[in-house]
């Protein structure tokens, strides 16, 4: 017990990568899923207890192969990756059992097989960039992700599936590149790949030029990765013509490890949030954080296909998170990050009963939809309330982290940022007001009469997530104070 | 001119990069893009392993004879970036010859006209 308590760092990580390549191997459906199941769960208790052991005892280093850093790889786990790795594992392991149903319905045993396997190579790949404290070990797990996430959007129904996921390749592969010239750059001034090392030795040269292009192009790559306005072309159509469960997957988890990776930049190896407001990054990030709330909302309004609608909203979204970064004080990070862990609860609930409207009626646009609220009521039930808490009404889960980053903004004297948050939510208002109001307030066609409600493998799933974003919406202390606590890590620089 | 020869490297690097990415946003042929992508990455290369070279230094073996040597870590890393760089191509190509079954085209500006309707 003693001897896996000290592996389980190298555990977050070998468990998924392991279970996938058994299912590449086996390539029988049900199997698989069963692999899936079992690693996406043990992955889940892993990233548990190395949570409560950051808790206990501070900081785990763990060298790989033995050998001691900086010459050697680490994993490195404090409170704000060990959050992180909570909330991918967290997804993924609801979302795994949802799965069966969904992918059964399309693919063959060996095609399942293969979705499993990408899908357990994504969550190895986040998992890595999340866990490790090397910089080029970053750059090689974001790749693993990325890659089978490509080769999972093209698994799709439509074949527009393919074109998405050709451009995400084209543009997530740009951004992937960035990051390494930025990694590049650091690594020629320091001699050094590993963060905790790269911490200590770049303050003394940050004012130098390979040291400032470097943070411009890893903040330029960083922000390809996680659709931040306007490098998020790529983001909308792959997660509206990608599987369900992909969608989902990728929304609770793939950015929300990008915004992580920029916090980790930003703040604990340039140092802390000194650094980060002499800088002009905090004004660039406000406005663009800005526009995406407003830009993104504004055209997820007038989508006909409600995937896309709510790929739009990620994008709106995400600025929400990045605003709270670009305040860079305490509070703002705490809404930033109780907002990345919200987030994910929410919009994966939301794509999870959208597949299963999918399932059923075989279309997600909008005027397809009329009436389905008296035919599939948990369903819509379910979607009515992620709604709500994506809106930031009291009471669910998405007001903590606006209330929050309202927060960080008064505190900075800047009332009428408050002004445009409310407004920006008074839009997610608009275009998830518009669903219900077809959901409900229509008389049914003759395709929605004919339906039943979701499969119980498909809405118990959502309705964990849905439970989630109720529960966090009362009971704050583990998400905000766990998210309070990394904050004062981050602003400064403890690592 | 000594300015130029003195950091060559660092001006294909920089060559390379810009020409790459041109391609990319530039060109409408799936497949071109794919070759710019691959460009863009191959500066990136030469980025790393350059400044691992020292002039006058051997391969990084003890030997009493020697005592330059150059630093071999970026080769280890390029090594893995060049089979990222494979794999990404590889995966690019596959991703083309799906759509050119789909589409029949690999057309940017064809494909995005037939996905309009």
């Amino acid at each position: 017990m003693e001897f896996l308590q000290e592996q389980l760092p190298a555990l977050q990580v070998v468990l998924p990568l392991v279970a996938a390549s058994l299912c590449a191997l086996f390539r029988f459906g049900y199997l698989s899923w069963l692999i899936t199941l079992s690693s996406s769960i043990l992955s889940f208790l892993v990233a548990v207890f190395l949570l409560l052991r950051v808790l206990e005892q501070g900081i785990i280093s763990y060298e790989i192969g033995g050998w001691s850093p900086p010459f050697g790889i680490e994993y490195r786990v404090d409170l704000i990756n060990a959050f992180v790795l909570l909330i991918v594992s967290g997804v993924s392991a609801v979302i795994v059992p949802y799965t069966q149903k969904s992918i059964s319905a399309r693919f063959d045993s060996t095609e399942q097989s293969w979705f499993y396997c990408m899908y357990l190579l994504v969550l190895t790949g986040l998992l890595g960039v999340t866990i490790t404290g090397d910089a080029f070990n970053i750059f090689v797990f974001l790749e693993i992700s990325s890659l089978a996430s490509y080769a999972m959007i093209a698994m799709g129904r439509d074949r527009r599936g393919l074109t998405a996921a050709y451009q995400y390749l084209i543009m997530g592969t740009i951004g992937a590149t960035f990051i390494v010239i930025g990694i590049g750059l650091l690594w020629a001034m320091t001699g050094t790949l590993n963060l905790y090392d790269l911490a200590g030795r770049l303050p003394e040269i940050k004012n130098t030029r390979p040291v400032l292009a470097a943070l411009a192009f890893l903040t330029v790559g960083v922000s390809l990765k996680l659709a931040l306005f306007p490098l998020h072309l790529w983001l909308p159509n792959a997660y509206a013509y990608g599987p369900s469960v992909a969608s989902a997957f990728l929304a609770g988890t793939a950015t929300k490890v990008a915004i992580y990776l920029l916090l980790r930049f930003f703040f604990t190896i340039f140092g802390g949030a000194t650094f980060f407001t002499e800088t002009p990054l905090p004004e660039i990030l406000k406005i663009l954080a800005l526009l995406a709330m407003f830009a993104a909302s504004i055209v997820a309004i007038f989508q006909s296909n409600i995937k896309r609608m709510l790929a739009y909203s990620s994008v709106a979204q995400i600025g929400f998170i990045v605003l709270g970064i670009s305040y860079a004080t305490e509070t703002s990070l705490t809404g930033a990050m109780t907002h990345m862990f919200n987030h994910a609860i929410m919009k994966a609930g939301l794509f999870l009963l959208l597949g299963a409207i999918m399932f059923r009626l075989g279309s997600v646009k909008i005027e397809a939809l009329s009436g389905i609220g008296r035919k599939m009521p948990l369903t819509m039930a379910g979607f009515v309330i992620l709604g709500l808490s994506l809106i930031g009404a009291p009471g669910t889960a998405g007001f903590i982290s606006k209330w929050y980053l309202g927060l960080g903004a008064l505190e900075q004297g800047e009332w009428w940022i408050l002004v445009l948050i409310v407004s920006a939510s008074l839009l997610t208002m608009i275009y998830i007001g518009r669903v219900v109001e077809v959901a409900y307030f229509r008389e049914p066609t003759d395709e929605v009469v004919q339906l039943k409600e979701a499969p119980s493998e498909m809405l118990w799933p959502a309705y964990l997530l849905i439970a989630a974003a109720i529960y966090f919406g009362f009971d704050t202390s583990f998400s905000a104070d766990l998210a309070r606590q990394a904050a004062v890590l981050l602003v400064n620089a403890v690592y | 001119m000594s300015l130029i020869l003195a950091s060559i490297n660092y001006w294909v690097t920089i060559i390379l990069m810009i020409g790459g990415l041109y391609i990319v946003v530039a060109h409408g042929n799936m497949v071109k893009k794919l070759v710019g992508l691959s460009i863009f990455q191959t500066s990136v290369y030469l980025l790393f392993l350059s400044p691992g070279k020292i002039l006058g230094g051997t391969a990084p073996i003890i030997s009493e004879k020697f005592e330059v040597y150059s630093n071999p870590l970026p080769h280890v890393l390029i090594l893995t970036a060049i089979v990222v760089g494979v794999a990404t191509i590889a995966l690019g190509m596959a991703l083309v010859v799906r759509i050119n079954e789909a589409y029949g085209t690999i057309e940017d500006d064809e494909v995005h006209e037939m996905e309009q309707d």
